[in-house]
Protein backbone atom coordinates (compact mmCIF):
# COMPACT_ATOMS: atom_id res chain seq x y z
CA UNK A 1 0.00 0.00 0.00
CA UNK A 2 1.43 3.38 -0.90
CA UNK A 3 1.68 6.36 1.43
CA UNK A 4 -1.00 8.45 -0.29
CA UNK A 5 -3.51 5.68 0.19
CA UNK A 6 -2.56 5.24 3.85
CA UNK A 7 -2.96 8.96 4.46
CA UNK A 8 -6.36 8.94 2.81
CA UNK A 9 -7.45 6.03 4.97
CA UNK A 10 -6.23 7.87 8.06
CA UNK A 11 -8.16 11.02 7.16
CA UNK A 12 -11.28 9.00 6.49
CA UNK A 13 -11.04 7.28 9.88
CA UNK A 14 -10.50 10.63 11.63
CA UNK A 15 -13.69 11.96 10.03
CA UNK A 16 -15.51 8.76 10.97
CA UNK A 17 -14.37 8.93 14.61
CA UNK A 18 -15.24 12.64 14.80
CA UNK A 19 -18.67 11.78 13.42
CA UNK A 20 -19.29 9.22 16.18
CA UNK A 21 -17.94 11.51 18.92
CA UNK A 22 -20.05 14.46 17.81
CA UNK A 23 -23.14 12.27 17.40
CA UNK A 24 -22.85 10.99 20.96
CA UNK A 25 -22.16 14.42 22.45
CA UNK A 26 -24.92 15.95 20.34
CA UNK A 27 -27.36 13.33 21.56
CA UNK A 28 -26.41 13.96 25.19
CA UNK A 29 -26.67 17.74 24.85
CA UNK A 30 -30.06 17.54 23.15
CA UNK A 31 -31.42 15.05 25.69
CA UNK A 32 -30.19 17.16 28.61
CA UNK A 33 -31.65 20.40 27.27
CA UNK A 34 -35.03 18.99 26.31
CA UNK A 35 -36.85 21.33 28.70
CA UNK A 36 -35.61 24.43 26.94
CA UNK A 37 -36.04 22.94 23.48
CA UNK A 38 -39.74 22.17 23.75
CA UNK A 39 -41.82 25.17 22.88
CA UNK A 40 -44.87 24.29 24.97
CA UNK A 41 -46.10 21.79 27.56
CA UNK A 42 -49.19 19.68 27.13
CA UNK A 43 -51.56 19.69 30.13
CA UNK A 44 -50.20 16.23 31.08
CA UNK A 45 -46.58 17.38 30.91
CA UNK A 46 -47.49 20.43 32.98
CA UNK A 47 -48.53 18.16 35.89
CA UNK A 48 -44.98 16.79 36.13
CA UNK A 49 -43.42 20.23 36.49
CA UNK A 50 -43.31 21.93 39.86
CA UNK A 51 -42.92 25.62 40.43
CA UNK A 52 -45.05 26.88 37.56
CA UNK A 53 -46.95 29.50 39.53
CA UNK A 54 -46.24 33.09 38.50
CA UNK A 55 -43.82 32.01 35.78
CA UNK A 56 -44.50 32.72 32.12
CA UNK A 57 -44.95 29.38 30.38
CA UNK A 58 -46.59 28.05 27.23
CA UNK A 59 -49.13 25.28 27.12
CA UNK A 60 -50.56 23.58 24.04
CA UNK A 61 -53.28 21.15 23.07
CA UNK A 62 -56.64 20.97 21.37
CA UNK A 63 -59.48 23.36 22.16
CA UNK A 64 -62.16 21.12 23.64
CA UNK A 65 -65.42 20.83 21.70
CA UNK A 66 -68.16 23.15 23.00
CA UNK A 67 -65.92 24.56 25.70
CA UNK A 68 -65.56 28.14 24.46
CA UNK A 69 -67.51 30.59 26.64
CA UNK A 70 -67.52 34.31 25.87
CA UNK A 71 -67.47 36.55 28.92
CA UNK A 72 -68.22 40.14 28.09
CA UNK A 73 -67.01 41.69 24.84
CA UNK A 74 -63.62 40.11 24.15
CA UNK A 75 -62.86 37.95 27.16
CA UNK A 76 -63.18 34.23 26.60
CA UNK A 77 -62.77 31.05 28.55
CA UNK A 78 -62.07 27.64 27.03
CA UNK A 79 -60.57 24.26 27.81
CA UNK A 80 -57.31 22.95 26.34
CA UNK A 81 -57.04 19.16 26.37
CA UNK A 82 -54.50 16.58 25.24
CA UNK A 83 -56.61 13.44 25.49
CA UNK A 84 -55.64 12.64 29.09
CA UNK A 85 -55.75 15.88 31.00
CA UNK A 86 -57.20 19.33 30.50
CA UNK A 87 -56.72 22.90 31.62
CA UNK A 88 -59.07 25.88 31.74
CA UNK A 89 -57.74 28.96 29.95
CA UNK A 90 -58.83 32.59 30.34
CA UNK A 91 -57.92 35.05 27.63
CA UNK A 92 -58.59 38.70 26.87
CA UNK A 93 -57.60 39.95 23.42
CA UNK A 94 -57.59 39.25 19.70
CA UNK A 95 -57.73 35.63 18.55
CA UNK A 96 -55.99 34.22 15.46
CA UNK A 97 -58.30 33.32 12.53
CA UNK A 98 -57.70 29.59 12.86
CA UNK A 99 -58.75 29.54 16.51
CA UNK A 100 -61.80 27.32 16.87
CA UNK A 101 -63.06 24.25 18.70
CA UNK A 102 -61.10 21.08 17.95
CA UNK A 103 -58.17 23.12 16.67
CA UNK A 104 -54.60 22.94 18.01
CA UNK A 105 -53.68 25.97 20.09
CA UNK A 106 -50.71 27.32 22.06
CA UNK A 107 -51.26 29.73 24.96
CA UNK A 108 -48.58 31.85 26.59
CA UNK A 109 -49.19 33.10 30.09
CA UNK A 110 -49.27 32.18 33.77
CA UNK A 111 -51.04 29.59 35.85
CA UNK A 112 -52.97 31.10 38.78
CA UNK A 113 -53.50 29.57 42.22
CA UNK A 114 -56.81 27.99 41.26
CA UNK A 115 -55.25 26.11 38.35
CA UNK A 116 -56.71 28.42 35.70
CA UNK A 117 -54.31 29.43 32.95
CA UNK A 118 -54.32 33.19 32.32
CA UNK A 119 -53.14 33.64 28.73
CA UNK A 120 -51.51 36.80 27.39
CA UNK A 121 -51.00 35.48 23.89
CA UNK A 122 -52.70 32.81 21.82
CA UNK A 123 -51.20 31.12 18.74
CA UNK A 124 -53.13 28.76 16.48
CA UNK A 125 -51.30 25.55 15.63
CA UNK A 126 -51.73 24.22 12.14
CA UNK A 127 -51.80 20.47 11.47
CA UNK A 128 -50.00 18.65 8.66
CA UNK A 129 -53.13 17.97 6.54
CA UNK A 130 -53.61 19.93 3.35
CA UNK A 131 -56.74 19.44 1.21
CA UNK A 132 -59.35 21.37 -0.76
CA UNK A 133 -62.57 22.30 1.15
CA UNK A 134 -64.72 19.92 -0.95
CA UNK A 135 -62.51 16.98 -0.02
CA UNK A 136 -62.69 17.93 3.65
CA UNK A 137 -66.50 18.06 3.44
CA UNK A 138 -66.67 14.72 1.63
CA UNK A 139 -64.46 13.08 4.26
CA UNK A 140 -66.66 14.42 7.05
CA UNK A 141 -69.81 13.24 5.27
CA UNK A 142 -68.70 9.66 4.77
CA UNK A 143 -67.15 9.41 8.23
CA UNK A 144 -63.54 9.03 7.13
CA UNK A 145 -62.43 12.19 8.91
CA UNK A 146 -59.12 11.61 10.65
CA UNK A 147 -57.98 15.15 11.28
CA UNK A 148 -58.87 17.61 13.98
CA UNK A 149 -62.28 19.24 14.40
CA UNK B 1 -19.74 5.54 -13.75
CA UNK B 2 -16.33 5.85 -12.13
CA UNK B 3 -14.91 6.91 -15.50
CA UNK B 4 -17.48 9.70 -15.90
CA UNK B 5 -16.66 10.85 -12.40
CA UNK B 6 -12.91 10.86 -13.05
CA UNK B 7 -13.45 12.62 -16.36
CA UNK B 8 -15.46 15.46 -14.81
CA UNK B 9 -13.19 15.76 -11.78
CA UNK B 10 -10.67 17.67 -13.87
CA UNK B 11 -11.55 21.38 -13.34
CA UNK B 12 -10.88 22.52 -16.91
CA UNK B 13 -12.94 19.65 -18.33
CA UNK B 14 -15.69 20.47 -15.84
CA UNK B 15 -15.64 24.06 -17.08
CA UNK B 16 -16.48 22.90 -20.62
CA UNK B 17 -19.10 20.54 -19.19
CA UNK B 18 -20.65 23.39 -17.15
CA UNK B 19 -20.73 25.66 -20.18
CA UNK B 20 -22.55 23.05 -22.28
CA UNK B 21 -25.03 21.84 -19.66
CA UNK B 22 -25.93 25.29 -18.30
CA UNK B 23 -28.44 26.27 -21.07
CA UNK B 24 -30.37 23.02 -20.66
CA UNK B 25 -30.52 23.46 -16.91
CA UNK B 26 -31.77 27.02 -17.38
CA UNK B 27 -34.49 25.84 -19.79
CA UNK B 28 -35.52 23.15 -17.30
CA UNK B 29 -35.70 25.77 -14.57
CA UNK B 30 -37.94 28.11 -16.57
CA UNK B 31 -40.27 25.33 -17.73
CA UNK B 32 -40.76 23.86 -14.25
CA UNK B 33 -41.10 27.21 -12.47
CA UNK B 34 -43.55 28.60 -15.05
CA UNK B 35 -45.77 25.52 -15.07
CA UNK B 36 -45.34 25.21 -11.30
CA UNK B 37 -46.38 28.83 -10.72
CA UNK B 38 -49.35 28.44 -13.01
CA UNK B 39 -50.53 25.44 -10.98
CA UNK B 40 -49.67 27.14 -7.66
CA UNK B 41 -51.44 30.41 -8.35
CA UNK B 42 -54.35 29.47 -10.65
CA UNK B 43 -54.85 25.78 -11.09
CA UNK B 44 -54.94 24.47 -7.53
CA UNK B 45 -57.63 24.56 -4.85
CA UNK B 46 -57.53 26.66 -1.67
CA UNK B 47 -57.00 24.79 1.58
CA UNK B 48 -59.98 23.84 3.78
CA UNK B 49 -58.48 25.70 6.74
CA UNK B 50 -55.95 28.21 5.46
CA UNK B 51 -57.80 29.26 2.32
CA UNK B 52 -55.62 31.02 -0.23
CA UNK B 53 -52.72 31.40 2.20
CA UNK B 54 -51.79 27.81 1.35
CA UNK B 55 -50.20 29.08 -1.89
CA UNK B 56 -47.23 30.42 0.08
CA UNK B 57 -46.39 26.77 0.76
CA UNK B 58 -45.53 26.19 -2.92
CA UNK B 59 -42.55 28.50 -2.51
CA UNK B 60 -41.81 27.93 1.16
CA UNK B 61 -41.58 24.13 1.19
CA UNK B 62 -39.40 23.69 -1.95
CA UNK B 63 -37.10 26.47 -0.70
CA UNK B 64 -36.77 24.71 2.66
CA UNK B 65 -36.09 21.37 0.95
CA UNK B 66 -33.44 22.96 -1.23
CA UNK B 67 -31.86 24.71 1.77
CA UNK B 68 -31.24 21.25 3.24
CA UNK B 69 -30.42 19.54 -0.07
CA UNK B 70 -27.73 22.11 -0.91
CA UNK B 71 -26.23 21.67 2.55
CA UNK B 72 -26.26 17.89 2.15
CA UNK B 73 -24.41 18.17 -1.16
CA UNK B 74 -21.91 20.54 0.47
CA UNK B 75 -21.37 17.96 3.22
CA UNK B 76 -20.59 15.25 0.66
CA UNK B 77 -18.27 17.64 -1.19
CA UNK B 78 -16.50 18.43 2.09
CA UNK B 79 -15.77 14.76 2.72
CA UNK B 80 -14.31 14.50 -0.81
CA UNK B 81 -12.34 17.65 -0.14
CA UNK B 82 -10.91 16.51 3.20
CA UNK B 83 -10.20 12.87 2.36
CA UNK B 84 -9.31 12.95 -1.34
CA UNK B 85 -8.12 16.60 -1.42
CA UNK B 86 -10.19 17.25 -4.48
CA UNK B 87 -9.97 20.84 -5.86
CA UNK B 88 -13.28 20.56 -7.74
CA UNK B 89 -15.07 19.51 -4.53
CA UNK B 90 -13.79 22.71 -2.88
CA UNK B 91 -15.04 24.83 -5.76
CA UNK B 92 -18.48 23.16 -5.85
CA UNK B 93 -18.86 23.61 -2.10
CA UNK B 94 -17.78 27.26 -2.21
CA UNK B 95 -20.16 27.99 -5.11
CA UNK B 96 -23.11 26.18 -3.46
CA UNK B 97 -23.07 28.10 -0.17
CA UNK B 98 -24.53 31.43 -1.39
CA UNK B 99 -27.33 29.59 -3.24
CA UNK B 100 -28.12 27.54 -0.14
CA UNK B 101 -28.12 30.67 2.01
CA UNK B 102 -30.58 32.30 -0.37
CA UNK B 103 -32.93 29.29 -0.28
CA UNK B 104 -32.78 29.35 3.53
CA UNK B 105 -33.60 33.05 3.59
CA UNK B 106 -36.56 32.52 1.22
CA UNK B 107 -37.84 29.70 3.46
CA UNK B 108 -37.51 31.89 6.57
CA UNK B 109 -39.17 34.96 5.03
CA UNK B 110 -42.06 33.12 3.33
CA UNK B 111 -42.58 31.05 6.48
CA UNK B 112 -42.83 34.24 8.49
CA UNK B 113 -45.37 35.72 6.06
CA UNK B 114 -47.41 32.50 6.29
CA UNK B 115 -47.08 32.37 10.08
CA UNK B 116 -48.68 35.76 10.71
CA UNK B 117 -52.15 34.93 9.31
CA UNK B 118 -52.07 31.24 10.29
CA UNK B 119 -50.44 31.09 13.71
CA UNK B 120 -50.92 34.72 14.65
CA UNK B 121 -47.22 35.54 14.92
CA UNK B 122 -44.35 36.40 12.58
CA UNK B 123 -41.75 34.46 14.50
CA UNK B 124 -41.32 32.19 17.52
CA UNK B 125 -38.17 30.54 18.85
CA UNK B 126 -39.39 26.96 18.58
CA UNK B 127 -37.01 24.13 17.67
CA UNK B 128 -37.80 24.06 13.92
CA UNK B 129 -37.61 27.78 13.29
CA UNK B 130 -34.50 28.19 15.43
CA UNK B 131 -32.64 25.29 13.79
CA UNK B 132 -33.38 26.67 10.30
CA UNK B 133 -32.16 30.08 11.44
CA UNK B 134 -28.95 28.39 12.65
CA UNK B 135 -28.62 26.77 9.20
CA UNK B 136 -28.74 30.27 7.70
CA UNK B 137 -26.02 31.45 10.10
CA UNK B 138 -23.83 28.44 9.22
CA UNK B 139 -24.22 29.25 5.51
CA UNK B 140 -23.22 32.88 6.15
CA UNK B 141 -20.30 31.71 8.29
CA UNK B 142 -19.16 29.37 5.51
CA UNK B 143 -19.36 32.13 2.88
CA UNK B 144 -17.23 34.43 5.05
CA UNK B 145 -14.76 31.80 6.26
CA UNK B 146 -13.89 30.41 2.81
CA UNK B 147 -13.12 33.91 1.56
CA UNK B 148 -11.23 35.02 4.68
CA UNK B 149 -7.97 33.29 3.69
CA UNK B 150 -5.45 34.60 1.22
CA UNK B 151 -4.68 31.00 0.31
CA UNK B 152 -7.73 29.40 -1.39
CA UNK B 153 -6.61 25.96 -0.28
CA UNK B 154 -6.65 26.91 3.42
CA UNK B 155 -9.99 28.63 3.04
CA UNK B 156 -11.49 25.55 1.44
CA UNK B 157 -10.11 23.33 4.21
CA UNK B 158 -11.58 25.54 6.94
CA UNK B 159 -14.89 25.69 5.07
CA UNK B 160 -15.04 21.91 4.71
CA UNK B 161 -14.48 21.37 8.44
CA UNK B 162 -17.18 23.94 9.27
CA UNK B 163 -19.57 22.22 6.85
CA UNK B 164 -19.02 18.82 8.48
CA UNK B 165 -19.61 20.22 11.96
CA UNK B 166 -22.70 22.05 10.79
CA UNK B 167 -24.10 18.91 9.17
CA UNK B 168 -25.37 17.84 12.60
CA UNK B 169 -27.97 20.52 12.26
CA UNK B 170 -29.62 18.69 9.32
CA UNK B 171 -31.21 15.79 11.26
CA UNK B 172 -32.16 18.32 13.96
CA UNK B 173 -34.05 20.43 11.40
CA UNK B 174 -35.75 17.39 9.87
CA UNK B 175 -36.80 15.71 13.13
CA UNK B 176 -37.24 18.76 15.39
CA UNK B 177 -40.99 18.67 14.76
CA UNK B 178 -41.17 15.03 15.91
CA UNK B 179 -38.73 15.14 18.84
CA UNK B 180 -39.97 18.28 20.58
CA UNK B 181 -43.25 20.15 20.88
CA UNK B 182 -43.02 22.88 18.27
CA UNK B 183 -45.38 25.46 16.85
CA UNK B 184 -44.37 24.31 13.37
CA UNK B 185 -46.46 21.38 12.12
CA UNK B 186 -44.88 17.95 11.43
CA UNK B 187 -43.89 16.81 7.92
CA UNK B 188 -46.69 16.41 5.36
CA UNK B 189 -44.88 14.95 2.36
CA UNK B 190 -41.75 13.05 3.39
CA UNK B 191 -42.98 10.74 6.15
CA UNK B 192 -43.40 7.03 6.78
CA UNK B 193 -47.16 6.61 6.41
CA UNK B 194 -47.40 8.48 3.10
CA UNK B 195 -48.13 12.14 2.36
CA UNK B 196 -51.06 13.85 4.07
CA UNK B 197 -51.50 16.39 1.32
CA UNK B 198 -54.09 16.23 -1.41
CA UNK B 199 -52.87 15.28 -4.91
CA UNK B 200 -54.09 18.62 -6.39
CA UNK B 201 -51.75 20.41 -4.00
CA UNK B 202 -48.96 17.86 -4.39
CA UNK B 203 -48.66 18.55 -8.16
CA UNK B 204 -47.69 22.25 -7.90
CA UNK B 205 -45.45 21.45 -4.94
CA UNK B 206 -43.47 18.80 -6.84
CA UNK B 207 -43.25 20.98 -9.98
CA UNK B 208 -41.91 23.89 -7.94
CA UNK B 209 -39.45 21.57 -6.19
CA UNK B 210 -38.03 20.50 -9.57
CA UNK B 211 -37.95 24.15 -10.69
CA UNK B 212 -35.92 25.04 -7.59
CA UNK B 213 -33.62 22.06 -8.14
CA UNK B 214 -32.86 23.27 -11.68
CA UNK B 215 -32.45 26.79 -10.26
CA UNK B 216 -29.72 25.39 -8.01
CA UNK B 217 -28.03 23.54 -10.88
CA UNK B 218 -28.14 26.60 -13.15
CA UNK B 219 -26.70 28.99 -10.61
CA UNK B 220 -24.14 26.45 -9.44
CA UNK B 221 -22.93 26.02 -13.03
CA UNK B 222 -22.63 29.81 -13.51
CA UNK B 223 -20.84 30.22 -10.17
CA UNK B 224 -18.40 27.40 -10.96
CA UNK B 225 -17.55 28.89 -14.35
CA UNK B 226 -16.99 32.29 -12.75
CA UNK B 227 -14.81 30.79 -10.03
CA UNK B 228 -12.71 28.80 -12.51
CA UNK B 229 -12.28 31.82 -14.78
CA UNK B 230 -11.32 33.91 -11.78
CA UNK B 231 -8.66 31.41 -10.73
CA UNK B 232 -7.31 31.18 -14.26
CA UNK B 233 -7.04 34.98 -14.45
CA UNK B 234 -5.28 35.09 -11.12
CA UNK B 235 -2.75 32.51 -12.30
CA UNK B 236 -2.11 34.46 -15.53
CA UNK B 237 -1.69 37.66 -13.56
CA UNK B 238 0.84 36.08 -11.19
CA UNK B 239 2.72 34.61 -14.14
CA UNK B 240 2.87 38.04 -15.76
CA UNK B 241 4.18 39.64 -12.57
CA UNK B 242 6.97 37.12 -12.39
Amino acid sequence: MNIAKLKRRKRLSVIFLAFIAISISGFLILTASRDSLIYFYSPTELLEIKDVNNKVIRIGGLVKEESIISIGSSKIEFIVEDGKNYLTVNYFGILPDLFREGQGVICEGKLDKNGVFLADKILAKHDENYMPPEVADALRDNGNWKGEE
Amino acid sequence: MKNIFNFLANPSRFRIFAKNVYPFSLIGMFIFIFIGLWFSLYNSPPDYQQGETVRIMYVHVPAAWMAMMVYLSMTIMSIFSLVWRHPLADILSKCSAPIGAMFTLIALVTGSIWGKPTWGTWWVWDARLTSVFILFLIYMGHIALVRAFEDEYKGARAGAILTLFGAFNLPIIKFSVDWWNTLHQPASVIKLDGPSIHIDMMVPLVLMAFGFLFFYFSFLLINVQTELNHRKLKKLFIKKLN
